[in-house]
């Protein structure tokens, strides 16, 4: 599973994805995501807002994660 | 027919933006163009940097558009954003609609860039003299 990373997200963790091996568990929905993030980065738990998108669309906590979809990271946009 | 324009490129030319909401249809045409300013809360801003997630600032920015076109009835709706790196006083955003009448491009005009800067994934970091910030990332 690899998770995009974007905007501060990238500085956070330090790389542009954030990779899970085959044998590593792996979150199976956004919310669980938004708490291992948490866990293993505390700098998230800072930001003004944390979101998920699932094969580019926003995503709600119960969401499930598949080894297959595209998954980001969404800090605070600052777009305009 | 319904032309919507929705873009994320390198440069903004903003002298392109009448013949693109031009429309036989419409009388009048509003455009906002947002603009990197020089000073952020007395800071003197060097530059901005924008990055997005391509894919879903695309889809994100065609849903507003498609709101909007529905919502105000609009013949001819833009919007265009620019990344990468941004001097003071260059345009980074465009976005505009021409409409029958002018009270429904002015207020979907008002609600392109609102909702733009809610939801569309793209990031502005500013570049100071001796720091940098990811804008809005804390509280």
């Amino acid at each position: 599973m690899e998770i995009l990373l974007f905007g501060i997200a990238k500085d956070i963790v330090g790389q542009a994805q954030l990779r899970f091996s085959a044998t590593e568990e792996t979150p199976t929905s956004v919310g669980a995501l938004k708490t291992m993030i948490g866990e293993k980065y505390p700098e998230f738990t800072k930001l003004s807002s944390l979101a998920i998108a699932v094969n580019s669309e926003y995503a709600e906590d119960d969401v499930s994660l598949n080894r297959n979809d595209e998954i980001a990271i969404i800090p605070p946009v600052s777009g305009g | 027919m319904i032309k919507k324009i929705i873009e994320i490129v390198e440069k903004i030319d903003t002298s392109q933006v009448f013949s693109e909401l031009s429309d036989a249809q419409s009388g009048g045409i509003c455009v906002f163009v947002g603009t990197v300013r020089e000073f952020t809360q007395g800071e003197q801003v060097v530059s901005l940097e924008f990055e997005t997630y391509e894919k879903m600032a695309l889809k994100e920015m065609d849903k507003i558009a498609t709101t909007a076109v529905t919502k105000w009835n609009l013949n001819k709706v833009i919007i265009r954003h620019a990344i990468g790196l941004k001097n003071v006083a260059e345009p980074v955003v465009i976005v505009g609609a021409s409409s029958g009448h002018r009270d429904a491009c002015f207020e979907a005009c008002r609600f392109l860039i609102d909702t733009l800067k809610e939801t569309v994934p793209i990031w502005k970091k500013e570049r100071f003299e001796n720091k940098s910030v990811w804008v809005s990332a804390h509280p």
